[in-house]
């Protein structure tokens, strides 16, 4: 099956068509790619256009609360390997941004598509997935979120009588909670580090125990499923026990965890471990993520963390003492506008490191590593910052709009 | 405080940890650790016992459902009413200020019992939650300088006579009962909707906990520079929001 065999409906093509011209005169406003209005607007016109460019795709949707920009890309490049990949690549990750980029391939046979956690059950309803991966879910943006097991419970009743195949991991309690709804349930080991959303059962309530990379809930049961996939090293373990190397141009052990999801789904599309492994190793940066940027002759790497998960993720991957490291926190309303998670964070992990702070929040982050007892330096600018550091690699984390300030500064 | 130095407990991470507020807990033992003194810190699950004879006891805030079951747990467990009765320090937040309380309004609708520990009611609020910079006069009796936080909850709390409110808001909802009150405390035991984290923001309620618990009048001095720059950015931002 290759593209739109059957055209779309004449109000579906002239959503389509207004939502492209919306997304143009916004680009030429210098709005930004002007995805998401496009797709607003197309949807105003047609709320069943999603459903509608779906029809035809193969349609893998990827949630998670960290990681699903990056798995995105990982399975479209895998995928790649059979046909023709749409995708919501940069990460507009609602249903207008999600229809503003199926419109854009018509030729396509796969719809790789990243969804944001709160908008799974009406995503999957619209456009009847052929597999679904699920990486994580954890605390994020607290001020506004839905409670993070309401949200693993929204998935559970979404995911319920399902015809897609689910491809999940089996070490976060709270995914295998959602997910274990499902008829068909692929079962990945990829992992997880931060634990601190799961001590609870979500089943029962009852005191999780984790021994080890075990879990399972003393009360009620509810216990860590069998994986047939796993992650074991810088190896991929596939379910006929073959073991398939893994290598990324991405850094950390999340980025394993993610190449070995993406491989899972691949081979539910037919795709090969090893041909979907090769494949992912194109994948540099992702919307900036990773990218290393000469900037006042420094090697700037340029990390996203947005919440606990992702910063203690991100820690694990840098570059040892005596790395210089830029840390940038804001609160702006799409960060979430409590920086009280700081405090979820182990910062004591950079002893070692020399620090610079900027951000909107530096005097948050002054006083978390003043507690932690890390030593640092509050600088007003990021070009103060990367000037502080001595020439060569400067690992600098950022949460999501710091992240964005940072880039335009650095000129990524 | 017992020769072993000051005990602090951090209760049910497993339930009463989502929003940061295990950062008091990292701001009493550091400033405690700068005067010099040992802190043991345990961190107790709600599978195990509540120990009744440490120092200070801090209570975070949860999701609705943990809520529940850390009321439920506590009660069953009394060792947070025989710590008290021992003379500790209880300092809680948002979720744990509710289970002090003698009743809150439970995820499942239901009035709830609760700890007893403080004579205070809570409901939950028809309107949207209160979500911001709250900045607040704290009771005169305590001597503590203005309170900034930030608060995220839909709660309202009622204070009955035995409970004094905590603070007054300038800015912010606070206890939601448009008195205009926030928190409430008496004696030794402490609760706010405050997050922050609180004491990270109010150092000097760490500071005054510390004292409670060694039963002292002042401590040394500690360097406040980076506390005192984001009190003063904190409540210019409440004031002035961006
Ligand atoms: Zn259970």
């Amino acid at each position: 099956m290759a593209g739109n065999q059957e055209p779309l409906s004449p109000r579906a093509r002239l959503a389509v068509t207004a939502g492209k011209a919306a997304a143009a005169v916004s680009r030429a406003a210098g709005r930004g790619s002007g995805s998401v209005i496009g797709g607003k607007v197309a949807l105003r016109l047609d709320p069943d256009l999603l459903a509608q460019l779906a029809h035809h795709l193969d349609v893998v949707l990827v949630s998670a609360t960290n990681g699903k920009t990056t798995t995105t890309r990982l399975i479209a490049e895998a995928l790649r390997a059979n046909g023709g990949v749409v995708s919501n690549a940069l990460g507009a990750n609602m249903p207008a941004g999600i229809t503003s980029a199926l419109a854009g391939g018509s030729e396509a046979r796969y719809g790789v598509i990243e969804v944001d956690e709160k908008y799974l059950d009406a995503v999957a309803r619209d456009v009847t997935p052929k597999a679904i991966a699920l990486l994580n879910l954890s605390r994020d943006q607290l001020d506004r979120a839905a409670e993070t097991r309401m949200l693993a419970e929204r998935w559970r009743e979404a995911l319920s009588g399902t015809k897609a195949v689910v491809i999940a991991n089996a070490d976060d309690p709270l995914v295998v909670w959602a997910a274990s709804s499902a008829p068909n349930v692929v079962w990945v080991a990829a992992g997880q580090e931060w634990k601190d959303d799961a001590w609870s059962c979500p089943a029962c309530g009852g005191v999780m125990q984790r021994p080890d990379d075990d879990w399972f809930c003393g009360e009620c049961g509810f216990r860590r499923p069998t994986p047939t996939w796993a992650l074991s090293g810088d190896e991929v373990l596939d379910p006929h026990g073959s073991a398939w190397p893994i290598k990324l141009q991405l850094p950390g052990r999340a980025n394993k965890a993610n190449a070995t999801t993406s491989a899972a789904v691949a081979a539910a599309f037919g795709v090969p471990p090893q041909t979907a492994l090769e494949r992912m190793h194109s994948v540099t940066a992702v919307a900036g993520r990773y990218d290393v940027v000469d900037y006042l002759g420094r090697e700037v790497r340029l990390l996203l963390a947005k919440n606990p998960a992702g910063w203690l993720e991100t820690f694990s991957l840098i570059d040892a003492p005596p790395a210089p490291v830029i840390l940038s926190v804001n609160a702006r309303s799409a960060d979430g506008t409590d920086t009280s998670w700081l405090w979820d964070v182990d910062y004591s992990r950079l002893v070692g490191h020399p620090i610079c702070v900027i951000g909107d929040r530096k005097l948050d982050l002054a006083v978390r590593l003043e507690v932690a007892g890390v030593g640092f330096q509050v600088c007003e600018s990021a070009a103060e910052a990367v000037a502080a550091c001595p020439p060569g690699r400067i690992e600098a984390i950022a949460n999501y709009t710091a992240f964005q300030d940072l880039r335009r500064v650095v000129g990524n | 405080m017992s020769d072993t130095g000051l005990r602090v407990v951090w209760v049910y991470p497993d339930l009463l940890s989502t929003y940061g507020d295990q950062g008091n807990a990292l701001v009493v033992e550091r400033r405690a650790q700068q005067r010099g003194l040992a802190v043991q810190r345990t961190d107790i699950r709600s599978d195990e016992q509540v120990p009744t004879s440490a120092d200070i006891y801090l209570i975070g805030g949860g999701e609705d459902r943990p809520q529940r079951l850390a009321a439920e747990r506590l009660l069953r467990d009394g060792g947070l009413r025989r710590a008290v009765d021992n003379g500790a320090i209880i300092f809680s937040v948002c979720a744990g200020y509710q289970i002090l309380g003698r009743e809150f309004v439970n995820d499942l609708g239901e009035p709830q019992q609760g700890l007893g520990l403080l004579d205070v009611v809570s409901t939950r609020g028809e309107a949207e939650r209160c979500v911001g910079d709250v900045l607040a006069d704290i009771d005169p009796n305590l001597g503590l300088p203005e309170l900034t936080g930030f608060e995220n909850h839909q709660g309202i709390t009622h204070i009955g006579p035995t409970a004094k409110p905590l603070a007054r808001v300038r800015l912010g909802k606070g206890n939601g009962t448009g008195d205009g009150t926030e928190g409430a405390w008496n004696d030794t035991v402490f609760g706010t909707y405050m997050h922050g984290p609180v004491l990270a923001r109010n150092p000097q309620i760490a500071d005054h906990l510390i004292k409670l618990a060694l039963d002292v009048n002042a401590l040394p001095p500690v360097d406040d520079q980076w506390y005192d720059a984001l009190r003063k950015e904190r409540i210019s931002a409440a004031v002035q929001p961006a």
